[in-house]
């Protein structure tokens, strides 16, 4: 492996899909510029890397470390600190390392009832014993060990220090080919330390081709309910789109076909918490509750409209979880209770 | 729950109205309890959700927002802007397992500091009820630092975790 001289490249997957993966081969053949420039040092998904290879590297082998997903279980976190302490860059790559993205909607809930779910109350389980894993088991060749299960999803940058974030579900192929070309060309990064490349600044808004007209609406849609009036932005129909609050560089790809924004870039320049900026965009465009209402009145009539928000949460933390303000829910741990989860 | 427990509420209040009436309910004598630390604020369409959800992080029991009554607002509808915010946080913060008490709007016009004071009495008296918050440490577990999940043993799993119908 060593001794060519090429930089050193490492991807590896934590608490994702897998999606992350697939998105750095969506660059079509402009991986094989990635493979002429590169020597891999570490890829499981890829080649044949074990753990103790990385292990024996010295510190600061790897010139660039692709992590994607967030931080679930105690694998995940001794992985970030090993390719942390291994890597000269490294890259929070996709949604779930920059801010937990899906796995992190467990947050909502206790992971009583996560394993509840996943091994004993689903349908396509069959568990008649009811066994449910531990991290460590007695067995007659000795004990087994398997990674330690936290109580929440955690952001990568919550766990080591990143040099940068690409952020997305899946970074889009363009913006990781921007990325890579420099890296391969040398050309500078911006200053590291938890820095967005990769992407825009502004609002998914701006890069959207559907027209605002400052139309305010009278409740919320669901996509499968009603047919978008097509060239007119989808959040003055009443469709949910996450685009006044959304970090721009996927060029507006969803609401392009119709589709409001589900908020994968994150929070864009100098927001901290996605949702909370999204929940203010969304009392703008509501236009129910005004000055010819009563005043007893106002607060039962806009809370009707907001009701037909389903999973506010959810919907509003779709991606963003782990990096939000609150982080998790407040629930009793050891009660099966899922918190507040409707 | 510790016997000394005093709730802390942080308060949002309009320059316009909301704020005077602190005032008026200051030189006026009036006793109410001393459990809200207000905030001054242009409008109470300037509280950003993301204000309330911080206050609630940094350790507050409850956040009261207090503004003009609709129709008096000095900025014509921040305050109609800050009740849709309201209704939709409210929603949000049941679902993060707060309590819907522990956020509070009040209308309180410049003549009304009993209103405001009657508001943060009964606020108060509430969130004694419900107890503290605490979000930094009974949530994200002091440091921040996430905890190890307790999973229950299998077998215990198997006596203690009945079918969910
Ligand atoms: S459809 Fe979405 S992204 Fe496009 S303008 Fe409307 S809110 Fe913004
Ligand atoms: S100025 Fe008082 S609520 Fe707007």
């Amino acid at each position: 492996m060593a001794g060519n001289g090429k930089p050193k490249f490492a991807m590896y997957w934590a608490a994702s899909c897998g999606g992350c993966e697939i998105a750095v081969l969506n660059i079509g053949d402009k991986i094989l510029a990635v493979d002429e420039a590169f020597d891999i040092a570490f890829w499981p998904c890829a080649a044949d890397f074990k753990v103790k290879d990385v292990e024996s590297y010295p510190d600061g082998y790897i010139d660039l470390c692709l992590f994607n997903g967030g931080i679930r279980n105690s694998e995940n976190e001794e992985m970030a600190h090993l390719l942390r302490r291994k890597s000269k860059v490294l890259v929070a790559f996709g949604s779930c390392a920059h801010e937990g993205c899906i796995p992190a909607l467990a947050n909502l809930t206790t992971p009583e009832a996560i394993f509840r779910a996943a091994y004993l109350n689903n349908i396509s389980t069959e568990n008649p014993k009811r066994v449910v894993p531990q991290p460590v088991t007695k067995v007659p060749e000795g004990e087994l060990h398997i990674p330690v299960f936290y109580d929440r999803v955690r952001a990568l940058d919550q766990v080591v220090a990143v040099d940068y974030i690409i952020p997305g579900c899946p970074p889009e192929p363009h913006q990781i080919w921007n990325v890579l070309e420099a890296v391969i060309s040398g050309t500078p990064l911006p200053p590291p330390g938890s820095t967005i490349i990769g992407a825009g600044k502004v609002a998914v808004c701006e890069e959207c081709p559907l027209e605002k007209h400052e139309k305010t609406i009278t409740r919320f849609y669901r996509p499968y309910e009603i047919v978008p009036e097509p060239g007119l932005c989808l959040l003055e129909q009443g469709l949910f789109c996450m685009g006044p609050a959304t970090r721009s560089g996927c060029n507006a790809r969803c609401p392009r076909v119709g589709m409001g924004c589900r908020g994968c870039y994150g929070p864009l320049d100098g927001v901290e918490d996605q949702g909370a900026r999204m929940l203010a965009a969304l009392a703008s465009v509501v236009g129910v509750g005004t000055l010819r209402d009563e005043e007893p009145k106002l607060e039962p009539l806009i809370e009707e409209v907001m009701e037909t928000l389903v999973d506010p949460a959810g919907t509003l933390y779709r991606y963003s979880m782990a990096h939000s303000l609150l982080q998790r829910a407040r629930v009793e741990t050891g009660s099966s209770a899922a918190g507040g989860v409707r | 729950m510790s016997a000394t427990y005093e709730p802390v509420i942080v308060g949002f209040l309009c320059n316009w109205c909301s704020y005077r009436a602190a005032d008026l309910a200051g030189t006026a004598r009036l006793h109410y309890a001393p459990n809200m630390r207000p905030i001054r604020v242009m409008c109470s369409g300037r509280v950003e959700p993301d204000l309330v959800l911080k206050a609630f992080r940094e350790g507050a029991d409850g956040v009261l927002i207090a503004g003009c009554h609709p129709g008096e607002c000095h900025y014509i509808e921040g305050n109609l802007k800050a009740l849709r915010r309201y209704v939709l946080l409210k929603q949000l913060i049941r679902q993060w397992g707060i309590e819907p008490e522990r956020l509070q709007l009040v209308w309180a016009s410049a003549s009304e500091g009993t209103v405001l004071a009657a508001a943060v009495n009964r606020m108060t008296e509430q969130l004694r009820a419900l107890g503290p918050l605490r979000w930094q440490q009974t949530v994200l577990g002091g440091d921040g630092r996430p905890v190890a999940a307790a999973v229950p043993k299998a077998e215990a799993m198997a006596t203690t975790m009945p079918e969910e119908a």
